[in-house]
């Protein structure tokens, strides 16, 4: 016989548990507890036409400056810690000058002593044309509609890569392996990534969803402003208004969401 | 007809067991390559792309070749690619098949493959790209199949079909534009961005392809008591002369922008392939090989005598083929991803694994050419004394 005694009692008494969970799941249906939980958004959540980030660069100036913004990001975030460089995970980290800006031709070589020296922070510029998503074959990464967000959706992408070919300028990484065992401490509140799939910055929709500002901003301590690149009277439209910036490889035309602001005042 | 692949002489078994077994050790590999992940391969965050996805350009470039033989015939009416057009569409076939085991095998997470048709984008080139590719195959499969059971049958094959070689011929070029565009229209890659990278692509596959075809039809009639015909061949190796030459000069358009215009972000990938940049210079040697050969082949090519002796041809083809193989299949894409966003260089250089798995499609390629080769073959043995209408 193919069912004995022991089974069929176990199979009984897993289908009258399914049976309950089910029922309840279709009270909380009926009451719309569950819509209300899943499809509402928060009334603190941050919003806005498109986001944007200034960098004063006149902010950063200690290694720590760049440290506590960087590490916030790859804690919170579960960024592996990964020695091989080839197959690192970077979601924010820092550049020279001649690097970030590689464009033309190499960077003018004697510009100002301060900036060549200057490590700039690199990260995903959430651009208004973004080629990533251009590229996409699945729409796995995404420009978000509501506030231009460049997105990654994890449990879509297929690992094909056409998006880091995209990505003119290299913000983005891919799980070459398993990266669990490379997270130092893992962080509940936010899901770590499985091998084979391209991740990079989200600007922490995750926090914007409940009120806050990306970590990387709220760390910065004034260093990077943050705010919504389509207001007037937005913090960032101030700063952009007022002091020099400049935007990584602009004749692209991918334009950034990122401004990195070298003007003085 | 199918049945007929199975029987065979003594080398033609020992052929298909070493297949298996290179498909075998690739096989394993791969296994490994799906349990670890993609770190088992040279590629890095900088070049993201490597050996598989250089393979895939190459074979769509095999792929599309067949319209060469097929064009002359059924549009010109040219009789004696009458014998050939069959090797030219079953070598499409296990090109195309290649060419989809290549992009596979290159996922990171290959069992969502079908997320590219559950959510169809059709901003991304991928998206065409699967469309036209899928679409040659099932034509292929069509137009060869359905002609050679009416020759078997000694009957014309039906009316219907004529408008399905029209489309094959079509179509043709149509897989290696789109495959062209999946890197010309990429922001920041200069090597690639190019508006002349469609027509390099399809000038290098129309030299490869028929070289291949010439090397393949040498090896038939060896082998076997079917003789594609020495005019054939010959006709082939015109063709493959006419387009080596296009193939070398679409190259010295490229060296001509990169070089007077004096931009080097359009000079330096070059620089890098053929010199080496900042004491970096893996790719040299290989890229190298591959001007020597293409020089050897063009000499043994564009010189009638020379073309005219069959051996001399045959070296020529090899000559070609491997000289646009390091080209495309390799140079190609490393080109592209060196120097990295950053203006590092960042080299790469395929694994153990990645070359055994690499091998392995290419060994699934060659079984199932093997096997549409020995049902065409057969077939034509049957009937070698019955005037057929391909």
């Amino acid at each position: 016989m193919g069912i004995n005694r022991r089974d069929f009692l176990k199979i009984a008494g897993a289908s009258a548990l399914a049976g309950i969970g089910g029922a309840s799941g279709l009270v909380l249906a009926k009451s719309g507890a569950l819509e209300a939980s899943q499809y509402t958004d928060d009334p603190k959540g941050l919003k806005a036409k498109r986001w944007a980030i200034a960098i004063d660069m006149q902010k950063f100036q200690t290694p720590e400056d760049y440290a506590k913004v960087m590490n916030v990001c790859h804690t919170i975030h579960n960024v592996p810690e990964i020695a091989n460089p080839k197959q690192e995970i970077k979601w924010i980290w820092t550049e020279s000058y001649e690097h970030a800006f590689a464009s033309q031709d190499y960077a003018n070589p004697y510009i100002q002593d301060y900036l060549k020296k200057k490590p700039f922070l690199v990260f995903c510029n959430h651009c208004d044309n973004p080629p990533c998503v251009r590229v996409c074959p699945t729409q796995a990464t995404f420009k978000r509609k509501s506030d231009g967000i460049v997105m990654m959706d994890m449990h879509r992408c297929i690992g094909c890569r056409f998006c880091m070919a995209g990505c003119p300028y290299g913000a983005r990484s891919f799980n070459w392996k398993d990266p669990r065992p490379f997270i130092k401490k893992v962080n509940p509140e936010f899901p770590a990534r499985m091998k084979g799939v391209v991740e990079k910055c989200t600007l922490c929709y995750e926090r914007l969803a409940v009120g806050l500002i990306p970590a990387c901003v709220e760390a910065s301590n004034g260093g990077m402003i943050f705010g919504d690149l389509n207001d007037p009277n937005s913090d960032v439209r101030k700063v952009l208004a007022s002091r020099y910036s400049i935007r990584r490889k602009p004749e692209l035309g991918t334009t950034p969401s990122v401004f990195y602001i070298i003007g003085g005042q | 007809m199918l049945e007929t692949a199975l029987k065979g002489s003594r080398t033609y078994w020992i052929w298909i067991l070493f297949l298996l077994a290179v498909i075998g050790v690739g096989l394993i590999f791969y296994l490994r390559q799906f349990t670890v992940g993609l770190g088992v391969t040279g590629m890095s965050r900088d070049v993201s792309w490597g050996f598989y996805i250089s393979q895939f350009t190459f074979l769509v470039g095999i792929a599309a070749s067949g319209v060469m033989v097929v064009l002359p015939y059924y549009l010109h009416n040219y009789k004696v690619f009458g014998k050939i057009t069959i090797l030219g569409e079953f070598l499409a076939i296990p090109a195309v098949i290649m060419c989809m085991l290549f992009i596979f095998v290159d996922l990171g997470q290959p069992l969502r493959v079908l997320n590219v048709i559950l959510h169809p984008s059709p901003n991304s080139v991928m998206f065409y790209d699967m469309v036209v590719l899928s679409g040659y195959l099932l034509l292929n499969v069509l137009v060869g199949w359905t002609a050679l059971s009416s020759e078997r049958k000694g009957v014309a094959p039906p009316k219907w079909l004529k408008f399905f070689v029209i489309l094959s011929i079509v179509w043709a070029p149509s897989i290696h534009t789109v495959t062209a565009f999946l890197y010309s229209g990429l922001p920041g890659k200069y090597y690639w961005m190019s508006a002349l990278l469609a027509a390099q692509f399809l000038a290098s596959a129309f030299a490869s392809g028929p070289a291949l075809l010439i090397l393949l039809a040498l090896i038939v009639r060896k082998f076997t008591k079917f003789d594609p015909g020495q005019e054939a061949i010959q006709a082939l190796g015109k063709i493959v002369t006419y387009f080596m030459l296009t193939s070398v000069f679409f190259l010295g358009l490229k060296l001509f922008t990169a070089f007077y215009s004096g931009i080097s972000t359009y000079s330096y990938p070059i620089v890098y392939l053929y010199a080496g940049l900042e004491g970096y210079n893996k790719l040299v040697p290989i890229m190298w090989i591959s001007n020597i050969l293409t020089v050897a082949a063009l000499i043994l090519l564009v010189i009638p005598q020379l073309r005219k002796n069959e051996a001399l041809l045959a070296v020529a083809s090899v000559c070609v083929f491997f000289a646009l193989w390091i080209d495309k299949g390799f140079g190609l894409i490393v080109g592209g991803f060196v120097p990295n966003s950053f203006k590092q260089i960042i080299e790469y250089w395929p694994t153990i694994p990645e070359i055994s798995i690499t091998l392995g499609v290419w060994a699934i390629g060659f079984l199932i050419l093997t096997v549409l080769y020995k049902v065409a073959v057969s077939v034509r043995e049957e009937n070698r004394d019955v005037d057929f209408h391909h």
